[in-house]
């Protein structure tokens, strides 16, 4: 057990120091394009890593945190848009000013996803199982057409900034240093996920996905736990969403498409599902299959697809499961 | 006149729906699997129809094509993935059936190319009818409700009258005892399937006449029959037909008459847009609503 558990470890560093490296490689090289692709890395991974504590840890399946990715880049890209305009958002109950202060950016993303997922989440733990999984989807899919039909924030056709939020003491337009930034938020939630799910809270909520019954036996309510975790890991997506944002400086409806959920399900499972680093390592291989397979054919994903229904058939660890040789939740 | 066209529309959407839905709980009820991929067979159907239609210039063959195609597809699914995933948790259920519809989407973007196609509808059932009260309607949508209405009784039929609706609820109550008394459980739920993804390709065809045929197109159909089979209750197909009603009625006359009624307090262009917005959230409003009141669904039996 606590061999494995090093190995744990040490194949975590090695995924983190795999992309750090890649980064800083690229950047030596004079590669930015490579450099921006880590960074979509490192933040799909945060999304991962936030979905994995409520999907891996808390076994709550939601097909619909992509409804808090894409209100994460909204806030973000409504801010950015009133702070270069000079109009507050609202000026009921109080005044909202536009911001393009990522340090002002961020909480006001995570407080509104987090708000959205207290929301949803009250609403869809009141069901289990193949209920939950559709009603998520339900929710982030209103959502999403909700984004669509919505004309001020440019509806259809999204949202362009076209200044890249700033960040006291660093260029945020060079790739390395927002590269840095991603990846250092990615660090903090990583060793966040890592304190909370040894904490008795985070056991209290892998107890209440092993056997719920006597979860409540012992005086625990599953239903308060897997609240909690589910807007702790709305807000991680909402943050990975505000960064998706900035580095794009677009946001659009397609960043809540179910197809969005999809994806960041699959960084989890690619990974290997509950595992610290796994859905890191899923993001980085996604993205890595989305540049080689994108490159040999345009039906790339018809690949994809085709490589997913053999990692979920033949190899349900994922890849962290793999190379550990155990399965999930050995 | 116009609430009554409206209505007529909803009924319309709602048979369709209904459809799509029917075939969901089904295999959810018998197998306990969460089927992503059924907007992939709704789009086979589409496609199939469109490309026969085209080839023989027969709307009929088209539509024979797109169950068979669809059965086809189903059939062949469930005995290549479906089956493996029966024992297994719902996150490889969704995992793999997600994948399908990569595999699925891809591949007939590969067939057939980006552009949507058009089906022609035969001279028979184009052009409107007169109702009685004057009311002027496209028969063909008269003719999905009638396929609906067709199609409800006759699974009701299957389900309560017939040797194989014996099995298949049997199959729903406890599956190794049917086992046990020597049905091939394989086959049945090969048949259940097959049947679900018939009715999808069904589905897929009728629509394919009012809307274009086009890559994706099962997705957000799939979506709404899961916020019908969520308020009917899974497993129900009288939950699955009052729930696709209900969807498609609330969805139809929301959108047809919230502008107008909030036109009364403010002025037409926001009222315009403001409606608009509100009626496409609807929907999930009375999804919220049933769950807060009976989170198992109208017709569930299962909390």
């Amino acid at each position: 057990m606590r061999e494995t558990l090093n190995r744990d470890t040490a194949i975590n560093l090695a995924i983190l120091a795999l992309l750090v490296a890649t980064a800083i490689g690229a950047h030596l090289a004079g590669n930015g394009f490579t450099v921006t692709l880590a960074t979509k890395a490192a933040i799909f991974g945060l999304a991962g890593v936030g979905l994995n504590l409520a999907l891996g840890y808390g076994g709550l399946i939601s097909f619909g945190h992509a409804a808090f990715f894409g209100i994460g880049g909204y806030v973000t890209g409504i801010l950015a848009s009133h702070a270069s305009t000079g109009m507050p958002v609202t000026s009921l109950p109080f005044t909202i000013m536009g911001s393009n202060e990522m340090l002002g950016i961020w909480p006001m993303a995570m407080l509104a996803a987090g708000l959205a997922a207290l929301v949803i989440g009250a609403l869809s733990l009141r069901t289990s199982g193949v209920y939950f999984i559709m009603v998520t989807l339900a929710f982030a899919q209103m959502l999403y057409y909700f984004a669509m039909s919505w004309p001020r924030y440019g509806g259809e056709d999204g949202l362009s900034f076209y200044v890249r939020n700033t960040f006291p003491g660093l260029n945020t337009f060079a790739p390395i240093q927002y590269f840095a930034i991603c990846a250092t938020l990615l660090a903090v939630a990583l060793v966040f996920t890592a304190v909370v799910t040894q904490s008795r809270f985070g056991l209290a909520l892998q107890a209440a996905r092993q056997n719920s019954q006597r979860t409540v036996a012992v005086g625990i309510r599953p239903y308060a736990i897997r609240l909690t975790a589910f807007v702790l890991s709305g807000m991680i997506v909402g943050l990975a969403g505000s960064l998706y944002a900035d580095l794009n400086r677009f946001v659009s409806p397609a960043m809540m498409s179910w197809h969005m959920s999809g994806e960041i399900m699959v960084f989890v499972i690619l990974g290997g599902v509950g595992r610290l680093c796994g859905p890191v390592a899923g993001a980085a291989l996604f993205i890595l299959l989305e540049h080689v397979l994108g490159g040999i054919s345009e039906y790339w994903q018809a690949l994809l697809g085709l490589l997913l229904l053999a990692i979920v058939l033949f190899a349900p660890g994922g890849l962290i499961g793999i190379v550990t040789r155990r399965g999930r939740h050995a | 006149m116009l609430l009554a066209e409206q209505a007529l529309n909803g009924l319309q959407y709602g048979m369709m729906l209904f459809l799509m839905a029917a075939g969901l709980t089904l295999v959810f009820g018998v197998m306990g699997l969460i089927n992503l991929a059924h907007g992939s067979l709704y789009m086979t159907g589409a496609f199939a129809c469109a490309a026969v239609a085209a080839a023989t210039g027969s709307f009929w063959l088209g539509l024979v094509a797109s169950l068979a195609a669809a059965a086809a597809a189903g059939a062949l699914v469930e005995i290549a993935v479906i089956r493996r995933l029966y024992a297994r948790d719902h996150l490889d259920q969704v995992l793999a059936t997600f994948a399908l519809i990569l595999v699925f989407s891809e591949g007939t973007r590969w067939l057939f190319g980006s552009f949507p196609l058009y089906l022609k509808l035969p001279a028979a059932l184009s052009g409107a009818v007169v109702l009685p009260g004057g009311l002027h309607y496209p028969l063909f949508r008269l003719v999905i409700i009638g396929f609906g209405a067709a199609v409800a009784v006759g699974l009701w039929w299957l389900i309560t009258r017939t040797r194989l609706g014996i099995r298949i609820r049997a199959g729903e109550a406890d599956r190794e005892m049917i086992g046990a008394l020597g049905v091939d459980i394989a086959r049945l739920y090969t048949i259940v399937f097959a049947l679900g993804a018939a009715l999808a390709g069904l589905a897929g065809a009728l629509v394919g006449t009012i809307q274009s045929v086009q890559v994706g197109m099962g997705e957000p159909v799939l979506i709404l029959a899961f916020v019908v089979v969520v308020i009917g209750g899974i497993g129900s197909i009288k939950g699955a037909l009052v729930g696709a009603l209900l969807v498609g009625m609330t969805d139809t006359l929301g959108k047809a008459l919230l502008p107008g009624l909030l036109s009364r307090v403010w002025d037409a262009s926001s009222a315009n847009t403001i409606g608009a917005s509100l009626a496409s959230v609807l929907i999930y409003v009375l999804m919220a609503v049933v769950l807060i009141l009976r989170p198992q669904g109208l017709f569930g039996a299962r909390g």
